[in-house]
């Protein structure tokens, strides 16, 4: 549970649990944390508490609130935030564990932040607070290792001794950039590097295809057009086929070649 | 019916992603109209299904009734913005009741992008941080603002677009469909130019692909927009997929143009 520590001039005053969705800060009786300081307004600030996450308003006072020496209007406020108010500091605590708190499959469901009270009808019935609901967005999905591209290459590479070098290490993969070639055709000599995640080949209205960079490593596709790309004689379908090194493909009548090179050659 | 160019040329995909049991995500393509609808659900158990559901099944129900009457030509672009408002909030009625009535569906609810388009100009409401994006040309652009607390805290100067898309926050959304008994959508009208491609999707996909990813996708695969569709979802799931992701895609070919009267034709001449 986040609690709050006020204290003024250094010594703690109290503690107080963030127990409830919100706690109200200011100088008149009936809010939850009352400071009776001239310098702090009747209604000064709030902390809304959804779950594991606490949220910091100004409520338009007067003399303002400042978190770590900043002064803010809305915050989301971390373990140790020290906020101001007037000469009075509350030192915010979280210390739950974050990863404990949601299962997987409930990871950063969307919820709903409610307008404040005065914009809503009165009959806005507790039953449809999406209790539960709320999950912390997850810290961190472990992104697949980009698969190492020459991987898929060796079976390829293996036919074609020349390409040895593609065969190199995994880690060599990394600074490998695909390229393609073409073969035949008014253009033929001509190469460029696949740089980016997408790249289509083919003429427009005829046949194209796109060639995607994947985790997994390229891939081409048939876009459109009545024929579909040959790749290595072979007829290909609506499928993604991934590609391999020295590849050849046939699009709209031109030849290509599909290679891996050493990005710094 | 006479044979004529197709005006709309639409597909949509929606995958459950890879971190989620369920997919809450909801869409609905109807060229016939030109009506594109999508709806991310939120609530417990499958509520969240059944709110985006209620949403795509809805819309094109009514709007469609209403073209049956011929209750849809000659409209101007206030009275369709006030038509995609009553839209959005007999949906929203339909949620608040049905999660009032039924337990297992307290709490349930759903953001919610409208897109209608006629004539020159297409209407897009919203609720929510679902986001309807326009292709044209070079440039893609949002025509949604998210309602969402990030949003506000952008609009508000507190943090740049990159820290927004670095935070932890970014499922808040302050505005939905059948939260609350009553709701007003944000509904704007905007011109529109044949070859335009519009893009409805969830948090799942923009949250997962940059912008320009979704620009050059989009617009390298025009010529198949299904797999345009799918190669998105591809995008989202390999960057982690960790909502569920949908996607409407409609590729405007041809706009069109309502018929002008004399007087906005005396207009034109002296322009």
């Amino acid at each position: 549970m986040a609690k709050v520590i006020l204290s003024l001039e250094g010594s703690v005053i109290r503690e107080m649990n963030l127990d409830k969705e919100r706690v109200t800060i200011g100088r008149k009786p009936q809010n939850d944390i009352q400071i009776e300081n001239l310098a702090v307004s009747s209604e000064h600030a709030r902390i809304v508490t959804i779950l594991n996450d606490s949220f910091l308003e100004d409520m338009g006072s007067t003399n303002g609130t400042l978190v770590n020496g900043n002064p803010i209007k809305k915050h989301i406020l971390q373990n140790n935030d020290v906020i101001e108010i007037g000469k009075y500091t509350l030192k915010f605590v979280n210390d739950a564990p974050v990863a404990a708190q949601a299962s997987p499959e409930d990871f950063e469901r969307t919820m709903v932040l409610r307008a404040p009270p005065a914009q809503r009808a009165p009959v806005a019935a507790p039953a449809a607070e999406p209790k539960g609901e709320t999950m912390p967005r997850m810290a961190a999905v472990p992104k697949p290792a980009p698969a190492p591209v020459a991987a898929s290459a060796p079976p390829a590479a293996a036919a074609k001794p020349a390409a040895a070098p593609a065969a190199a290490p995994a880690a060599a993969s990394a600074a490998q950039q695909a390229w393609i070639q073409i073969m035949s055709g008014p253009g033929v000599g001509k190469e460029a590097p696949l740089t980016k995640n997408l790249t289509t080949l083919g003429k427009p209205g005829v046949q194209v295809a796109v060639i995607t960079k994947r985790p997994q490593g390229y891939f081409i596709t048939h876009v459109e057009g009545a024929s579909f790309p040959v790749l290595n004689n072979k007829k290909l379908d609506t499928q993604a086929h991934l590609l391999g090194d020295h590849d050849l493909i046939e699009i709209a009548g031109v030849k290509m070649e599909f290679f891996f090179r050493q990005s710094n050659a | 019916m006479t044979p004529e160019i197709k005006q709309f040329d639409m597909a949509s995909a929606t995958d459950v992603g890879r971190v989620r049991a369920h997919n809450e995500d909801s869409m609905a393509a109807d060229p016939g109209i030109g009506l594109a609808t999508l709806a991310d659900g939120m609530g417990g158990y499958n509520a969240g299904e059944v709110a985006s559901g209620i949403a795509v099944a809805m819309v094109p129900t009514e709007m469609r009734l209403l073209m049956d009457k011929q209750a849809l030509k000659g409209l101007k672009d206030e009275d369709v913005e006030a038509l995609i408002t009553t839209q959005a909030s007999k949906v929203n009625t339909a949620i608040y009741t049905a999660a009032q009535d039924q337990a297992q569906y307290a709490g349930m609810g759903t953001t919610l992008v409208i897109a209608y388009w006629h004539g020159d100009r297409v209407t897009v409401g919203h609720l929510g941080d679902s986001r309807c994006y326009r292709l044209r040309g070079e440039e893609i652009k949002a025509l949604t603002r998210d309602h969402s607390w990030i949003q506000e805290q952008i609009d508000a100067g507190l943090m740049t677009y990159e820290q927004a898309r670095a935070s932890k926050k970014k499922n808040l959304v302050t505005r939905a469909c059948g939260i609350d008994p009553n709701v007003v959508p944000e509904v704007h009208t905007h011109d529109v130019v044949a070859g335009d491609i519009y893009v409805l999707c969830s948090d799942g996909l923009y949250d997962m692909v940059p912008d320009e990813d979704i620009h050059l996708t989009v617009s390298s695969l025009k010529s198949n927009l299904p797999l345009a569709a799918q190669q998105l979802l591809q995008q989202a799931n390999d960057a982690g997929g960790r909502d569920n992701i949908t996607v409407v895609l409609v590729h405007v070919l041809k706009v069109a143009h309502a018929p002008v009267g004399f007087f906005a034709r005396l207009k034109n001449w002296f322009k």
